[in-house]
């Protein structure tokens, strides 16, 4: 049991991590590897926010998402778009955005370096133990699963209810063809491009609450984005947080009942079963 | 066309360069190499930078460097190794052969500085590494005549940690029954390898031992497996972002024991700011004279330059290798790098640690291995020498 739900609260802050990068490479196509990046400036918002006016990280979101959406989608329609316009298939595009984001991280935590310093950023919030089902849980990490549910769910509900979030589902699926049934592509590409970053900002600033960063820690999560992206399915909000849960149950598994430093062979024997198995993804659509 | 205008302002520069030269001798260039991203950006971002700017800083206030009958200012170029120890090399060698500097300062961390040991032995630096914790002292002294130790070795530290524990042991506030983690790198894994047997010597019995990956996100399960063992102490052989997650992880799970120990970054200022009164009583690896009116004015004059705090272990090291080359030059009189070698190996210098100086081995003998956080500071409760240790005390109560 306490094994479940360490591994189900694992889960739900790599969920915080993957959701935006799923929302960027899935739906906008950009494989964005500045991900991680947009992760720690949300952090550090909040890091920032609550050690100079003891905001709490939850209200710091508030002013985070907003920023981070206006900010992404400066970024898409500045350095982005015109690769998209210029691109002659899905191939090159990925190279094209490899490539301008990969610098961009560079430059992102040039900036942020600039302006934070390289110090760790850490404090204490929501730290006391909360008993849950026979076992304690720290409190910071059960709200960040909660918020994770919320984020993915409401995710979930709009891309598959609303109009835009259809309409994002088709310029995902047959960027062509939506075209020609009149949706705007390139405009809802911007907005799932900026909701992802935002998604991925509020997801930083989530775990901070209990994760110590620097400047310099976004590749990592970049890394483990990507893999539960690509493990769970590019695009469909359902295999990444399956993918999530997998991977944390796995992690808290190995580490409680085989050995804490087995963990990352575990995570990678499963992505690389999955990929062997289903290349596509748990949830991917295969490619003609 | 772009040709001629080129040559020309090169021959105008080339003449203002021959014709003022007194002006560009009057500052001595100063290189420094360390990580400002990668994995260990953190760490050089508190012990390391500060010290660079606060040193220079305090040179240039008493009027510059004093070589010979001159006073030079110093600048300082900073560049950034990405954690990778092909750019230290590639840095370092820049700086002797295109910046022409001066002074080449030593790198940040241990695999860092030994990596970086061939190139400054081929350009014959002094280096008076701070952040390199080595046993092997004795070999790479002999391999690398210009390379000296100051901040002591894994078998040290261990010896200490259970001087200290046996300390808590006598009193009872302990038992024998030890929790003990490593992260798996070679820090985490030389000295738990070192101090698995030594504990054992000393009548400990281990419940419980594991290893994790470096970039753990959730230590949750390795806090669990050692409260479950119901050890009476806890000890970590940790990174930063590890050191922090296990201790919150502890005041989570509600650890009782008599002793929590984890290793680099417990001294750090940001321990503290972050675990506020639960930092009482928890022991890491480093410690200074806290008490000592050396260290608490070069605090305060850290502060005061940088911005920010020094850490409680290494920090006031790295200023104290920056003033045993700063005198030896300026006993010397010149830039001669092999004369100050020379001169680092057969004198004591006065620094804000304390006297160091060198055996014939290059490496200084005298330094802190254990602290304790008591009333808001990190204190040094044991070393190999050095004057200013406070009793250990019973550890952190979270409960």
């Amino acid at each position: 049991m306490d094994v479940i739900v360490t591994g189900l609260l694992l889960g739900g802050t790599y969920a915080l991590i993957a959701m935006g990068l799923n929302l960027q490479y899935g739906m906008a196509r950009i494989m964005n590897l500045a991900n991680g990046e947009m992760l720690v400036a949300g952090a550090f918002a909040a890091f920032w926010l609550y050690g100079a006016g003891q905001v709490s990280p939850f209200l710091t979101v508030v002013l985070v998402a907003p920023l981070a959406f206006a900010l992404n989608w400066a970024i898409y329609m500045v350095f982005l778009g015109p690769l998209v316009k210029r691109a002659k298939s899905r191939g090159q595009l990925e190279v094209d955005a490899i490539l301008t984001t990969f610098g961009l991280s560079f430059v992102a935590v040039g900036i942020m370096l600039a302006v934070f310093g390289g110090d760790y950023f850490s404090y204490s919030y929501l730290s006391f133990p909360v008993a849950l089902l026979g076992g304690t849980y720290g409190a910071n990490r059960l709200a960040a699963f909660v918020a994770a549910v919320a984020i993915c769910g409401a995710l979930y509900l709009w891309l598959n209810r609303s109009r835009p979030g259809m309409s994002i589902r088709a310029i995902a699926v047959a960027p062509d063809s939506a075209r020609l049934v009149g949706i705007d592509v390139g405009r809802l590409a911007a907005l799932a491009f900026a909701l992802g970053g935002a998604v991925t900002a509020t997801g930083g600033a989530l775990i901070s609450t209990f994760l110590t960063l620097d400047a310099s820690t976004g590749v990592l999560f970049t890394l483990k984005a990507l893999v539960i992206v690509i493990m769970g399915g590019v695009g469909d909000v359902r295999g990444t947080v399956v993918a999530a849960l997998m991977l944390g149950l796995l992690e808290t598994f190995v580490a409680s009942v085989i050995d804490p430093g087995l963990t990352l062979a575990a995570a990678y024997l499963l992505f690389v079963t999955i990929l062997l198995f289903r290349p596509q993804g748990l949830f991917g659509r295969k490619t003609a | 066309m772009k040709r001629r205008t080129f040559g020309a302002l090169a021959a105008a520069a080339l003449a203002a360069g021959v014709a003022v030269p007194a002006l560009a001798q009057e500052t001595l260039t100063i290189g420094a190499v360390a990580p400002k991203t990668g994995p260990l950006a953190g760490g050089a971002a508190v012990t390391y930078w500060p010290n660079v700017q606060l040193w220079a800083h305090d040179v240039n206030a008493r009027g510059g460097l004093q070589v010979g009958d001159a006073q030079y200012m110093v600048e300082v170029i900073e560049y950034d190794d990405q954690t990778n120890p092909g750019e230290t090399i590639k840095a370092v060698q820049r700086l002797v052969s295109q910046d022409e500097a001066d002074i080449v300062l030593p790198p940040y961390s241990t695999g860092l500085n030994l990596a970086a040991a061939p190139i400054y032995n081929r350009f014959g630096l002094p280096m008076v590494t701070a952040t390199a914790t080595t046993d092997q002292a004795d070999q790479l002294s002999q391999q690398f005549p210009n390379v000296f130790f100051t901040l002591g070795g894994a078998q040290a530290i261990v010896e200490s940690t259970v001087v200290a524990m046996d300390a808590l042991r006598d009193e009872g506030v302990i038992g024998n029954k030890l929790a003990m983690v490593n992260v798996a790198d070679a820090f985490g894994i030389e000295l738990m390898n070192q101090a698995g047997p030594a504990f054992e010597a000393a009548g400990y019995d281990i419940v419980y031992e594991t290893s994790y990956p470096l970039g753990t996100q959730d230590l949750s399960p390795v806090m669990k497996g050692a409260k479950a063992a119901g050890p009476d102490a806890f000890i970590a052989w940790s990174y930063p972002p590890d050191t922090f997650a296990l201790t919150e992880q502890a005041i989570v799970e509600g650890l009782e024991v008599g002793a929590f120990f984890t290793a680099v970054g417990t001294a750090f200022p940001a321990y503290q700011a972050r675990f506020g009164d639960d930092a009482e009583g928890v022991l890491g690896i480093g410690g200074v004279h806290a008490d000592g009116e050396a260290f608490q004015e070069y605090a305060a004059r850290h502060e005061e330059v940088t911005g920010a705090k020094p850490d409680y272990w290494a920090s006031a090291m790295v200023y104290s290798s920056f003033q045993v080359l700063e005198e030896a030059i300026r006993e010397v009189g010149s830039l001669d790098n092999p004369a100050i070698i020379e001169f680092i190996k057969g004198h004591a210098f006065d620094t804000v640690i304390g006297v160091l100086d060198f055996n014939e081995n290059n490496n200084n003998t005298a330094f802190w291995t254990v602290g304790q956080w008591q009333d808001g500071v990190f204190k040094g409760v044991a070393s190999t020498g050095r004057e200013g240790a406070v009793p250990v005390l019973a550890g952190p109560d979270w409960n």
